[in-house]
């Protein structure tokens, strides 16, 4: 189970404003996220990675606690390992599409495979300036995926994607996600969008 | 015509720069991290060379490490080594004079760098010196060769600061600018006129390979 309470300071127009989430999300499944904008989703992702700190809160994942502001435990995001797809994709410019994998993992069958899925065969030896928008977030993707996580975080993964590429590479993911036995949160824009992907939904407002 | 002055100048701008670049990493990359007072104060510590006078920074070297002194006598009590009036005493002089040089470019190099960036190669389990050396230095390349060419080129200009601390000794360290001024004085003006020659010449090649390299290399395909 992925338990989840947080209580964050939000820096808003108007104020500060503080995002105060409690939920729970079942192992293996995949949960869309949707809510206004300026709500705190990606704050509640970034949260659960380790790349911000809630004031108070406690997540723990699958038996193990990653933060706990009562008893002082904060994992650094390299001891969390949840993959995330960011929403600017954060390429690294430096490396080819095969060496964001590589850097990744040491898996060659692996990264064979999710270069396949990601249809980035012929573009292994490219850098993220050399690929589409559409190219980018397929990578972004698959170097989450190259840790195979336990949880996978995506902030709007698809929305560099045409409709029948997104539906072709969710055709693609959903399997894989299954076989990770992933835990899967999704940032969506609108609340009926991923709907054939996922199978739980959660607000935030 | 007596190039040693030339020689003399390039060796101690190639090793200010080798330095600077050991010294000036780290630096950079920890004021790139966060503010706090401490830092702000250890930055303008390190900027006051672009606008402290350089006779004023030389003197105050001049003081601290004539053997007279604290850390001069203590240096030559216990190492044997003395900075005033050395070529030793030019290197350390440059490396404080040329510090903002490398520093400034290299951190506003990483603190441009996307968060996004950093915190990718820490969710795949990279610690913070493999995400330094695989992602953000790779990715700050021209501001990195920038900077180097910068402290480079500015050492081979020095000349107050280097006057104040290492005078005027043929052979140790009268460096190329020193040598523009003595010349001068002892009106000897076609000797004057080829190391100032030289020196605009070397300058000149190497800032405009820097903006010929930054304006090739790193063009985006789609630009």
């Amino acid at each position: 189970m992925i338990s989840i309470e947080i209580e964050k300071k939000l820096k808003a127009y108007k104020g500060q404003e503080a995002l105060h989430i409690k939920k729970q999300f079942i192992p293996g499944s995949i949960t869309r996220i949707y809510g206004p904008s300026g709500a705190g989703k990606t704050t509640f992702l970034k949260s659960i990675a380790g790349f911000v700190h809630p004031e108070k809160g406690r997540i723990t994942v699958n038996g193990q606690t990653w933060l706990d502001t009562v008893a002082n435990i904060n994992l650094p995001p390299q001891k969390r390992m949840a993959g995330f797809v960011f929403q600017d994709y954060a390429l690294f410019p430096n490396m080819t599409a095969l060496q964001h994998l590589q850097y990744a993992t040491e898996d060659t069958g692996w990264i064979k495979r999710l270069l396949a899925i990601g249809k980035l065969d012929d573009f292994s030896d490219h850098k993220p300036a050399w690929l589409s928008g559409g190219q980018q977030q397929r990578l972004a993707i698959l170097r989450a995926l190259a840790i195979k996580p336990q949880l996978l975080l995506m902030d709007e993964p698809f929305s560099a994607l045409d409709t029948e590429s997104k539906m072709q590479l969710i055709g693609e993911l959903k399997p894989v996600f299954e076989e990770l036995e992933a835990t899967v949160l999704i940032v969506t824009h609108s609340p009926g969008e991923l709907a054939e992907l996922t199978n739980q939904e959660f607000c935030i407002r | 015509m007596d190039l040693t002055p030339i020689w003399l100048t390039l060796k101690l701008a190639a090793i200010t720069t080798l330095v600077l670049l050991v010294i000036g990493l780290p630096v950079s990359w920890w004021l790139s991290r966060g503010r706090s007072v401490f830092k702000i104060i250890i930055e303008a510590l390190i900027t006051i060379p672009l606008v402290l006078p350089p006779s004023v920074l030389g003197f105050y070297l001049l003081l601290a490490f004539s053997p007279q002194h604290g850390p001069g006598r203590w240096l030559q009590q216990v190492f044997n080594i003395q900075f005033v009036f050395s070529f030793q005493g030019l290197v350390l002089a440059s490396v404080i004079y040329s510090l903002p040089f490398m520093v400034g470019p290299v951190k506003s190099a990483l603190q441009q760098l996307p968060p996004s960036l950093l915190h990718a190669s820490y969710s795949i389990g990279k610690t913070r010196w493999q995400t330094f050396v695989r992602v953000q230095l790779p990715n700050i390349k021209p501001s990195l060769l920038t900077a180097m060419v910068l402290t480079f080129a500015h050492t081979l200009g020095e000349f107050g600061v280097v006057l104040m601390i290492g005078g005027n000794i043929p052979g140790v360290t009268r460096v190329a600018s020193i040598a523009v001024y003595d010349s001068v004085e002892q009106m000897d003006y076609h000797s004057a006129n080829v190391y100032s020659l030289i020196l605009f010449c070397i300058t000149f090649v190497l800032v405009t390979g820097v903006f010929v390299f930054n304006k090739y290399r790193f063009k985006s395909p789609v630009e």
